[in-house]
């Protein structure tokens, strides 16, 4: 089983790094966004007011928009790949041969976890290069956790979200459309202090801001202990665990839109 | 089918049945969607090493009893077994020895020919070698090729190239040639004619008569869900039993009773001196009847010796009068 995981994961890997779009909406957007956003509002000694003092404006969009790179790589770019292999027969071809159901599922969560790893870290490279940014040792192994947690919540709410589309023109245009507003309403383009009360409120209840706190929390210098943010990780991996429920139920090999 | 109740059948040897057991056994095989009946209660049997053809028009439950027998669809009545098991319940030991081309199904994204049989080989306990089969269907040239660039013939073949590379006992072909052009299914047909040299049992299903013909050694014919014939391309409907066709005009001063006496009870005489003797021994009646013209000093122009053909009983087995219910 870990043996055709594996196997699985270095032919889904390998289709990923081939693929241009895939590369520019996982890849080349975060970092995009990290750019124009520290650019934009990061500027002139700009800073924001965060848990325990003030930081860099710069510096605070970098935990947000690792937020947002862990989505694009593990709901974004999950959802849209894995609707089209759908739809195409792609899986219903895999399911046809002796691989473990698992083995695909997990080969290509895999795929999405390494990517998001990898993206957190060239993330923080880049806060680190430009904008004087630094990962506190302490928490790193916070920050590691983090994004674990998120990319695998994230992965089991894009295969929920998979089982509801059934045409895979629609894939990207529902999950842009699901998470672009929330990254304005969770911290991630905008900081939370400047949001109205109540539509800050409605973003409490979505992941994607229990994800971008708890990767402030781990990021931000002043926070104190091991930077674990225990109730924020515990209401992702809720939201987690409802999409692999959903998922379970609902998933299908064979194409829905045919 | 959903994630959790697919289970890997580690457990379920891997054994074959018995060399006199059929590969695929169906008895009263039903498959209803909501009061929709699509498979209406159907008998089959696939021998080991036979390509067996089932044939019917577009609707008639071909790929849904396919589909059964693949294990991708839940059958609502009857007995199935495939290779000692029932595909519902069979894991990936059983899947193992069952290779699948889907009637539809693109190659894997962003991956070569040689890299899709590599990804396909490792799922499999004993591969066949990847090169060998690329040549096997003749892709040997678009190995490096990337799968979604390939023609559409071309992608046909590495459907073919995916399901043996298992080294499949059993073969299953969903209308694979629908949609080619004529050389691209003569080159497809090649293909799977060479699985019988490799010994393979081959379940084909499709819609066309000449690609039964060529290819099958058993033809099953479907029609709004029940099996209106089987047999040989040869004995299909009873197409050895028909009648062929021998038919001339008589010059003027001839009359049709003026024929020898073996002949006139098998005649039907038309306007004009047309005539058509409906034989049952066509050389014997025609040497008769050659004879007898000779004998006579004139020729018969355009004799005609119409046997039916194949074309004929399918359309005359599928066609909309016998698609009456009977019930």
């Amino acid at each position: 089983m870990i043996r055709m995981t594996l196997h699985l994961f270095g032919y889904d890997l390998r289709a990923f790094l081939r693929n241009r779009q895939w590369q520019f909406f996982t890849l080349a957007m975060p970092v995009l966004f990290l750019v124009i956003f520290a650019s934009v509002f990061g500027g002139g000694g700009n800073t924001t007011h965060v848990a325990g003092g003030r930081i860099s404006t710069s510096v605070y969009y970098v935990p947000g928009i690792i937020a947002l790179g862990v989505i694009a790589a593990c709901f974004g770019n999950l959802v849209a790949s894995v609707t089209t292999q759908r739809e195409r027969g792609v899986l219903k071809r895999r399911r046809a041969t002796p691989v473990p159901a698992a083995a695909v599922i997990a080969g290509r969560v895999l795929t999405s976890v390494v990517v998001a790893v990898v993206m957190a870290a060239v993330l923080l490279g880049i806060g680190w290069a430009a904008y004087g940014a630094h990962v506190p040792g302490r928490t790193a192994l916070a920050l590691a956790v983090t994004v674990v947690i998120g990319a695998a919540s994230f992965c089991c709410l894009g295969y929920a979200l998979t089982s509801l589309i059934r045409n895979e023109d629609a894939a990207l245009p529902t999950t842009t459309a699901i998470t672009l507003p929330l990254y304005f309403i969770s911290g991630v383009f905008v900081a939370v202090t400047v949001l109205p009360h109540w539509l800050a409120d409605v973003g409490e209840i979505f992941p994607v801001r229990h994800l971008a706190d708890a990767l402030l929390v781990a990021y931000n210098p002043h926070t104190t202990g091991l930077g674990f943010a225990g109730l924020d990780l515990l209401i992702v991996a809720a939201w987690g665990a409802a999409g692999l429920l959903i998922a379970i139920r609902k998933f299908s090999w064979l194409p829905l839109g045919r | 089918m959903n994630v959790i109740s697919e289970e890997y059948g580690e457990a379920q040897a891997a054994t074959g049945p018995a060399r006199s057991e059929p590969v695929v056994s169906v008895r009263g095989l039903v498959k209803r969607y909501g009061s929709r009946e699509v498979v209406a209660g159907i008998d089959l049997e696939v021998r080991r090493g036979e390509i067996f053809a089932f044939l019917g028009p577009n609707g008639a439950g071909k790929t849904t009893t396919v589909e059964i027998l693949e294990g991708f669809q839940q059958r609502t009545e009857g007995q199935v077994s495939v290779l000692g098991h029932d595909p519902a319940t069979a894991g990936g030991a059983w899947r193992d020895q069952v290779g699948v081309v889907l009637q539809e199904s693109e190659p894997e994204p962003s991956l070569s020919v040689r890299e899709c049989l590599a990804m396909y080989a490792g799922f499999y306990r004993a591969p066949r070698d990847i090169d060998e089969t690329i040549a096997l269907v003749g892709l040997t040239e678009k190995a490096g090729a990337l799968g979604t660039r390939l023609s559409g013939g071309q992608q046909r073949r590495l459907d073919f190239a995916l399901a043996l590379i298992g080294d499949p006992e059993l073969v299953f072909l969903d209308e694979p040639t629908t949609g080619f052009d004529p050389s691209a299914r003569r080159a497809a047909w090649e293909v799977v004619a060479g699985l019988r040299q490799l010994g393979k049992t081959v379940f084909l299903t499709t819609h066309y008569l000449d690609e039964a013909e060529y290819l099958a050694d058993r033809i099953t014919v479907l029609s709004a869900g029940r099996i209106v014939a089987e047999g040989t391309p040869q004995t299909l409907g009873g197409r050895d039993h028909m009648t062929t066709a021998i038919s001339f005009t008589l010059p003027d001063h001839v009359q049709a009773r003026d024929l020898p006496p073996g002949l006139s009870p098998l005649t039907e005489a038309g306007p004009g001196g047309s005539t058509v003797v409906h034989s049952d021994s066509p050389l014997f009646h025609l040497q008769m009847l050659g004879n007898w013209a000779l004998g006579r000093g004139f020729d018969l122009p355009d004799l005609d010796v119409h046997r039916p053909a194949l074309e004929e009983v399918y359309l005359s087995l599928t066609g909309p009068a016998s698609n009456k219910d009977p019930r």
